[in-house]
């Protein structure tokens, strides 16, 4: 059976879609940036305008308001980073268990992902937060699980899924040459995959690794309709104590404005590295 | 299981049948390879000849049929083929070096990780092959800093670096730009002097002709006929041989 | 009609043996209501793929116009709804916006003009839109000059080499990326909830409260999920390979 039989003829050009279909655009812009920043500074002229005389301005409060939501954003950005940290070491041997010889093997990791991958993020939030106990016994000693806790962990769930789904595709995607050429050195499965496979595959994967990271945390403030206590339900908050229509606008654009700040650098380093990456 | 000697053939390949599917590729090919011998097969595409290389170091199992290396029976389920692969070394139209890692590296791996040999013998050994496939100074560039020429005899090296008893060459310059052809061929040729047992399926006909101890031509899974070099080329005797030579030369 | 009262009957056995309380199958009010909000999830889904994939389209040919204003404002459109988090856009058309667009009905009431599953839909759809643009650009984009050269040179004018040989190479190509896309739409639709919408979330919700059976009703919602979402992933499956350009690997 020869290998190869390509033809160097392109029949069409790489299929390049500028960010991947889920995550956020890597020709993501400061002048966006500016765009939203412009949006909420009309935003708040129109809702000053809107001010009753007397109280407070807009920016004003605002401001005020601005450490509370930060202390909020801090645990998007926590639950974030831990729920990315376990679903990614989950996820990994799962990712690996897809590609195993073992036919059981196989079949268990591809329903595991196939399950995690095909359930709404929202719905396994609820699972964790409604199913899970308040607190467990480890070894004797009870640790309490709080909320946030537990919609860390369902957030992490999908989160393994689909680094599953990433780990499968780079492997599968290692022209199938360097696996003989491994074979043929005598290499054993596990030294092919640990040696000639794997290290190639991390380059491939960090791009919609950390494409999945910014889903990731732009999915963080669904934890707010399970009760967590974070950015959303802060702003929630902010706007029932303040009780003033004209607030809505401005301080959910300033949420806005916070998220997008927070995944540009993001986009901006996954465009770079994917950049890189694409010349061989 | 009797121990084999040099005066038996180092590979007996005896009435090899395989199929993928529906499609069969082998039907019931049988050679024999001696110590030192050079082999060249030779053959139209589809014809079987990678197919038969890769059956010789247990890359892809066979249906029916016997072969035997230094006379340990490949097609055994027991077989271990670790053991098998550290006599058989092979070299692939698409070099398959691991693009991670540096040139000495892709050299230095396997002795180090799979025959567990001291790193600095392994090292001295490296840098020996890489001299005498004439890549001096391009021990640490990486794979994709080669041409296709240089990458290909990288991969010889890499091969050589096990001690193989026998290397199997799959259509090596198949890939190559016609300028780097050359200097390929004439590494293999060097090997093939010193007395290391080839088996080479090519469609250079001139180098054929002047490396090789006996010329095996296939067509359709079958081994149609053979001979010494001088002769295969000079009188063919079966038409479909004559046919294929006509087309090529 | 097929009576299912047996069906249902075994359900309430089920929860006199087991304790399984699974008050959707054997009770009446409840089954119906869970039914709507099923129903209510299927439309809400439907309208957003259907909504979605328009978008995606008149986005694409508005990014490829010459004229620099629409490409600006298609490509501000898109960085907005991509790099935000679809629940926030979800609140701010609602509440925010929502604020705004309210009228007075006869009887003195401030009543808002857009209901809540509208909003839903309306965002929903400009969320995977955007996503959708990108695609559908990067499909046109990946159909090489020299195709569309070839196809002028054997006498098409630019509209019918659009028509009959680049939409259709560009839209095979896109097809699995979209694919990925709607899946992930279909599951998002699950944020209405946070707005209200009585689709199949927000019912189960209001079940377990009056039922106090919650391991049950998240089960349920589970195994319902997975297996639509499977469904359409199987499906687009099997159009994304019928529709496979052999040869192309990208």
């Amino acid at each position: 059976m020869s290998v190869g039989g390509r033809t160097d003829l392109p029949v069409l050009l790489p299929f390049r879609p500028r960010g991947s279909a889920q995550g956020p655009a890597f020709r993501l812009r400061a002048r966006h940036g500016l765009m939203l920043a412009a949006a909420l500074t009309l935003s708040v002229g129109v809702a000053e305008a809107q001010t009753a005389p007397g109280a407070p301005s807009i920016i004003a409060t605002i401001l005020k308001w601005t450490p509370l939501l930060a202390q909020g954003f801090a645990l998007n950005i926590a639950m974030s980073f831990l729920a990315m940290a376990i679903g990614t070491v989950a996820g990994f041997p799962l990712g690996l268990g897809q590609v195993s010889l073992l036919g059981p093997a196989r079949g268990v990791s591809w329903f595991v992902t196939q399950f995690f991958r095909n359930s709404p993020w929202l719905v396994l939030l609820f699972y964790c937060m409604l199913l899970m106990p308040f607190e467990v016994s480890i070894g004797g000693t009870i640790v309490a699980l709080p909320g946030w806790l537990k919609s860390t962990i369902g957030l992490s769930l999908p989160v393994m899924a689909n680094v599953s789904e990433l780990v499968r595709g780079a492997v599968r995607s290692i022209p199938y040459g360097q696996w003989e050429a491994s074979e043929a050195l005598a290499f054993s499965r596990a030294q092919t995959l640990r040696m000639v496979i794997l290290p190639q595959c991390i380059k491939r994967m960090t791009p919609p690794w950390m494409n999945l990271y910014a889903i990731l945390t732009v999915a963080t403030p669904l934890t707010s309709v399970v009760g967590v206590s974070e950015a959303m339900t802060l702003t929630g908050d902010i706007l029932s104590s303040e009780a003033r229509t004209e607030l809505l606008v401005p301080l959910y654009l300033y949420l806005l404005l916070w998220f997008f700040l927070y995944c540009y650098p993001i986009a901006r380093a996954t465009q770079a590295l994917e950049r890189g990456f694409q010349v061989r | 299981m009797p121990q084999w000697t040099p005066d038996q053939p180092l590979i007996r390949i005896l009435d090899v049948h395989k199929a993928f599917g529906a499609i069969t590729v082998l039907r019931g090919v049988s050679l024999d390879v001696m110590k030192g011998e050079v082999i060249c097969v030779i053959g139209p595409s589809g014809s079987g000849k990678s197919t038969l290389l890769r059956c010789i170091n247990a890359l892809v199992t066979i249906e029916r049929g016997s072969i035997l290396v230094e006379g340990q029976e490949v097609n055994d389920p027991k077989l271990d083929k670790l053991k098998l692969r550290r006599k058989v070394g092979m070299v692939f139209q698409q070099y398959n070096l691991f693009p991670h890692r540096t040139a000495l590296q892709n050299v230095m791996m396997a002795p180090i990780h799979v025959l567990k040999r001291d790193r600095r013998e392994v090292e001295e050994q490296a840098r020996k092959l890489i001299r005498k496939v004439r890549l001096e100074g391009k021990e640490e560039s990486y794979p994709g800093e080669l041409s296709g020429g240089q990458q290909q005899r990288i991969a010889i090296a890499r091969s050589l670096a096990m001690n193989p008893d026998v290397m199997l060459f799959d259509e090596v310059t198949a890939a190559l730009d016609p300028e780097t052809v050359k200097e390929v061929l004439f590494t293999i040729r060097e090997l093939a002097e010193e007395g290391m047992t080839c088996v080479i399926v090519t469609h250079e006909m001139g180098f054929a002709r002047e490396v090789a101890d006996q010329i095996y031509f296939t067509d359709g899974g079958v081994l149609v006929e053979h001979g010494p070099p001088k002769e295969f080329f000079a009188n063919p005797r079966d038409p479909r041989t004559r046919q294929f030579l006509d087309q090529i030369l | 009609m097929i009576d299912l009262q047996p069906l249902w009957d075994w359900f309430r056995l089920l929860h006199q043996t087991s304790g399984i309380k699974l008050t959707i199958f054997y009770d009446a009010f409840d089954r119906a209501r869970f039914f709507n909000g099923f129903l209510t999830s299927i439309r809400l889904m439907g309208v957003c793929l259907v909504a979605s994939v328009l978008i995606g389209i008149v986005g694409a040919w508005l990014q490829g116009t010459r004229f620099r204003l629409p490409r600006l404002a298609t490509q501000a459109y898109i960085q907005f709804f991509r790099n935000t988090p679809p629940l926030v856009q979800l609140y701010f058309f609602y509440f925010a916006l929502g604020s705004y667009l309210k009228v007075t009905t006869d009887t003195g009431l401030s009543v808002p003009l857009v209901s809540n599953f509208t909003w839903a839909a309306i965002c929903l759809s400009f969320y995977a839109g955007a996503f959708n643009v990108e695609i559908f650009r990067a499909g046109i984009e990946a159909v090489p000059r020299e195709t569309v050269e070839a196809a002028e040179g054997l006498g098409y004018s630019r509209l019918k080499a659009y028509l009959y040989v680049i939409l259709p190479l560009a839209f095979r190509i896109s097809l699995p990326a979209l694919n990925n896309n709607l899946v992930n739409l279909v599951k998002t639709t699950t944020i209405a909830y946070a707005i209200a919408v009585p689709e199949m979330l927000y019912v189960a919700n209001q079940i377990w409260s009056d039922e106090s059976n919650v391991p049950e009703m998240m089960n349920v919602l589970l195994i319902i999920y997975v297996s639509l979402v499977g469904v359409l992933v199987f499906v687009m499956g099997r159009w994304e390979r019928a529709m496979r350009v052999p040869g192309y690997m990208p």
